[in-house]
């Protein structure tokens, strides 16, 4: 679901969308994935949003696009776990950010990543 | 002429028509086929007026209009076979139901999709055998929208299509007009005061103000262009004069800088001069046509 409530922006939602969905295995490699404007209009945000979604996911190697012929899932079998750790490291960096807000020195925010690891690790 | 299919919709170069109290200026816009454009300006900005000259409502003084790959007023009849206009200020005969100016569009036009028409009419939840004269406004600019919709115009125009309509129909009406541009040989121009349907749905988007072209350009790069940065200006620091600031704001320690092309270069200028950048932060559409109708109008006094 694309929302405009959400604070990233809607071409951001929909690339999210697309790793997503491969990343549960709902789309497979080779998989063909939905038209630009067939996408556009089933989730009723404009079709340059969709293409520049599509253009990037081509550029990071996530799908790929036969001229004339629509896009597919890339042929990647490394696919589900490399977009988890882009998961992971969009999380860190938006952390980093937070951290350099609270002049917080590296050495510490390392050390509160330690604590919170230990910390869910104990309630396991 | 040749027989190919126009690249664009539309083309309005250097148009121009004055009225008493206003004036519409050297207008250059252009739609390509298969596109939605969102048409944003404040009350009185001149968007009616640039709707009713492109197809050919009222007469230009100066500048050249093409509609359909036609040019306008000459050959607007044979243009308008393949347009559909709304405005919100359309009025229907109010002693005839729906079902009468049904049967009367699809008279008029031969491409009118009758199955369609069923299909809309359910989904905009409307009763065909009602007469105009009793619906609401809401239920009016339905009325309107299913007869322009039901032709499957090649463009269709529309003026303020979402105003009185409630949020669940107005929801159903984006849908629709993303619907219509499945077909890449279908295009629509829209004019709206409600920013958040613009910036979902448009692929292009133009600010008008005063009678005047703001800025035109795809969504895209719009939304990309535009930042506001929070920075923290040190006492005795000033910032230097710099590229595509539209405003810094408050002049105090922690300031608000808005910029209409932001550059990774920017942060080198701004540390350098001595300040710190703390956050960068992306603006909706509605706040890049204020900052920028607010640009603008401050340039134009200086």
């Amino acid at each position: 679901m694309i929302s405009q409530a959400d604070p990233r922006p809607l071409y951001l939602q929909v690339k999210e969308q697309i790793r997503h969905r491969i990343a549960v295995g709902e789309l497979k490699p080779g998989d063909e994935i939905p038209s630009i404007r067939q996408l556009a209009a089933d989730s009723r945000v404009s079709v340059i949003t969709i293409k520049r979604a599509y253009l990037e996911l081509e550029l990071e190697g996530v799908i790929h696009t036969r001229h004339g012929r629509g896009s597919c899932v890339a042929e990647n079998p490394d696919l589900g776990h490399s977009l988890k750790e882009q998961e992971l490291d969009q999380h860190l960096a938006a952390a980093v950010d937070v951290a350099a807000l609270l002049r917080l020195p590296e050495d510490q925010l390392i050390e509160r990543l330690r604590q919170i690891r230990r910390g869910r690790e104990d309630a396991k | 002429m040749s027989n190919a299919p126009p690249t664009h919709a539309f083309s309005l170069r250097d148009l121009s028509r004055s009225f008493r109290y206003f004036r519409l200026d050297g207008l250059n816009l252009e739609l390509p086929m298969g596109q939605i454009m969102g048409f944003v300006g404040p009350n009185g900005a001149g968007k009616s007026t640039t709707i009713r000259l492109l197809l050919g409502l009222i007469g230009a003084e100066a500048g050249e209009i093409r509609l359909m790959g036609r040019p306008v007023p000459e050959q607007v009849a044979e243009a308008k076979h393949e347009v559909a206009y709304v405005s919100d200020d359309m009025r229907l005969y109010p002693g005839a139901t729906l079902a009468w100016h049904m049967r009367f569009v699809a008279s008029l036009f031969p491409g009118w999709d009758g199955s369609y028409a069923q299909a809309l009419l359910k989904r905009f939840n409307l009763q065909a055998e009602q007469r105009m004269g009793g619906m609401s406004r809401g239920e009016h600019m339905k009325a309107v929208l299913l007869l322009a919709l039901a032709r499957r115009p090649r463009l269709l125009v529309l003026d303020e299509p979402t105003s009185g309509l409630d949020p669940v129909a107005r929801h159903e009406l984006l849908a629709e007009l993303m619907e219509i541009v499945r077909d890449e040989q279908r295009s629509i121009l829209f004019s709206s005061h409600h920013t958040l349907d613009v910036e979902r749905i448009s692929d292009v988007i133009a600010f008008i103000d005063r009678g005047r072209l703001v800025d035109a350009r795809d969504k895209e790069s719009f939304l990309e262009r535009w930042r506001r940065l929070q920075i923290d200006i040190p006492e005795g620091v000033t910032l230097p004069a710099l590229d595509d600031v539209v405003e810094v704001s408050p002049e105090g320690r922690l300031a608000r800088l808005t910029t209409s092309n932001y550059q990774p270069a920017l942060h080198g200028a701004i540390e350098r001069a001595g300040a710190r950048i703390h956050e960068v932060q992306r603006m909706s559409l509605e706040e890049i046509f204020v900052a920028s109708v607010m640009g603008s109008r401050t340039e134009e006094r200086t």
